[in-house]
């Protein structure tokens, strides 16, 4: 079961929400898929990113994904481990594995995402 | 598995199984007008007869010429044990080693050639090889745009008009920017790159340099100064792109000694014959740092479940196969056969040989120079040079063609693939390597100052 205080997409990323800071990441499930990760691209810092559009990629030893931001505003931090060390993606997705914070341009956006329960239903379809 | 064409019974077998009742159904769905109604060959021949035509055709090659061709395709010695090796079954005919379980001589070779060629630029990482070096150049182009997330490059007028104009034609489809650096018109530096034009066009911030590329030698065979050139680029931002030629690198400066960034060029001097211009070899070698940008193969070395060393094609997941339209590039294969080739060659001839191959080149050039000068045609730039030069000669275009008639083929009249230059009008580039004998260069000499004593025709 995904974490219940967090938010998600149908992209399979997660979104944890502090005032007007998301720290945003991708769920187990999604790093399941990728397989072993190699390599993450991650936006620079002081980007504007829209909701939903592509802003990162993330490479496994099988297949190339695109991050997309499940909420838009001004990327502020991104986690610099994981250029050394992607395999925190597969091991600890909601945790070590963060990947972005970002300023929330419009906090409303996150009412839109997907709950806990709405998220697994998602994933247990699939 | 039986390497036999399929029989009419393996057809009509096969066709049973899917329940088609014969090959053209499947078919069906091409429109009647866009089939295809067969080829039109001529009937087939004996043997023997065959082998007589082609004879024939070939014999119209002219191999008989004292050749001082050059301008991006080099005329050299090449040890019978490159073919010997080449020829072999197990290399002649290999395909793509997609499974290292039966692919571990072909990637141990590319591994090899890319070993090599990190040797020789003084770079990184080296791909497994591109189409030639024009493709290269451009693809190293594109590399610098995507790495700076800028949409200008530089090339600098010196580079192998061919590379520039391949170049532009990616760009175009890229939507990218490609100016032109001018060469310096006169004084010691006349026909290398203007430095001082390059330093005005990084300085646009409008539009901001992603890559400036810079060849050396140049396609006039001048050497170039490449390490300012990479001060000006990095001071600006900008990756710095060096075209290189091979063999030269034996006795020139690598291109990571001058700090560039990527290196491009075609390794053709490295055992490959000149085959009418192909098949050639594309090089490609660029810095760790730009690993992920590297288009191409890459094979690695890493141990297998018994911890045997093996190699394996790595970082595929930068490949068009599996990143489709967000990958660098389109490339999906190498020049595997001519990387052997330039492998074998370099292993044959060694560090020593490959720099007697670059010194004697430099020499016979050096007294091709002397010789031409005597005849009344000398030098058009009074810079340095390695084994290849331009010459001034009235009527160059004319007198190239006569001295064809009497057996000499006069390097290549320069306006004829630099048309708007006004200061190459009457220029042939000329070149020696280490096969360019004395009496070559005699006979070239002879040739040329009767044609200039005897004035305009």
């Amino acid at each position: 079961m995904v974490p219940k205080d967090l938010r998600y997409t149908k992209e399979h990323e997660w979104v944890r929400v502090e005032g007007d800071m998301a720290t945003v990441g991708i769920t187990d499930y999604a790093a399941e898929q990728l397989g072993d990760i190699v390599f993450v691209e991650l936006p620079d810092l002081g980007r504007t990113v829209t909701q939903f559009n592509a802003v990162g990629v993330i490479e496994s030893v099988k297949a190339v994904s695109d991050l997309f931001a499940p909420v838009g505003g001004e990327v502020v931090e991104a986690n610099s481990e994981l250029s050394t060390s992607p395999e925190l993606l597969n091991g600890d997705p909601f945790g070590k594995g963060w990947m972005l914070r970002i300023k929330l341009s419009d906090p409303a956006q996150v009412d839109g995402l997907l709950d806990a329960d709405a998220y697994e239903a998602l994933t247990s379809e699939g | 598995m039986a390497y036999g064409p399929h029989t009419t019974d393996d057809r009509a077998q096969m066709l049973a199984a899917i329940g088609v009742a014969s090959v053209d159904d499947l078919f069906a769905d091409i429109p009647e007008s866009l089939r295809s109604t067969g080829l039109r060959l001529p009937a087939p021949e004996s043997e023997a007869d065959l082998s007589a035509r082609l004879r024939r055709l070939a014999a119209r090659n002219r191999v008989d010429l004292a050749s001082f061709l050059g301008a991006g395709a080099y005329r050299h010695f090449t040890p019978a044990v490159v073919d010997q090796l080449l020829l072999r079954g197990e290399f002649y005919t290999a395909y793509t080693p997609y499974q290292p379980e039966i692919s571990q001589g072909t990637l141990q070779t590319i591994y090899e050639y890319q070993s090599l060629m990190a040797e020789l630029t003084g770079l990184d990482v080296v791909s497994a090889s591109h189409y030639d070096g024009a493709t290269a150049t451009a693809e190293a182009a594109l590399m610098s745009c995507r790495a700076t997330r800028r949409e200008r490059v530089l090339v600098s007028r010196g580079v192998h008009p061919h590379y520039r104009e391949t170049l532009c034609t990616y760009f175009g489809g890229a939507s990218l920017q490609a100016d032109e650096i001018p060469l310096v018109v006169d004084g010691p530096a006349a026909g290398t790159t203007d430095l001082a034009a390059l330093e005005r066009m990084l300085a646009d911030t409008a539009h901001p340099v992603g890559g400036v590329v810079v060849a050396n030698p140049s396609f006039l065979g001048l050497l170039e100064p490449m390490a300012e050139v990479g001060r000006l680029a990095h001071a600006a931002g900008a990756l710095f792109v060096s075209v290189v030629e091979p063999v030269s690198l034996a006795v020139l400066a690598s291109p990571g000694e001058y700090e560039a960034d990527i290196a491009a060029g075609d390794g053709q001097p490295l055992g490959i014959p000149l085959s009418y211009g192909g098949p050639y070899l594309g090089i490609l070698a660029c810095r760790e740092s730009l690993v992920r940008q590297i288009p191409g193969r890459l094979v690695g070395m890493t141990t297998d479940v018994d911890g045997k060393r093996a190699f394996v094609m790595t970082l595929r997941a930068r490949e068009q196969d599996i990143r489709r339209e967000k990958a660098a590039s389109n490339i999906c294969t190498n020049q595997a056969l001519c990387a052997l080739a330039a492998t074998i060659y370099i292993g044959a001839m060694g560090p020593h040989g490959l720099r007697d191959v670059a010194s004697l080149g430099a020499a016979r050039a050096a007294a091709l120079e002397v010789a031409l000068g005597a005849a009344g045609a000398p030098r058009l730039h009074p810079g340095p040079y390695l084994n290849e030069f331009a010459v001034r000669v009235p009527n160059a275009a004319a007198v190239h063609s006569r001295l064809l008639g009497k057996g000499v083929l006069a390097g290549l009249p320069l306006a004829r693939v630099i048309p708007d230059d006004p200061t190459l009008t009457d220029a042939l580039l000329v070149c020696a390597t280490e096969v360019t004998t004395t009496d070559e260069i005699a006979a070239f000499a002879s040739a040329l100052g009767e044609e200039l004593a005897g004035g305009v025709r």
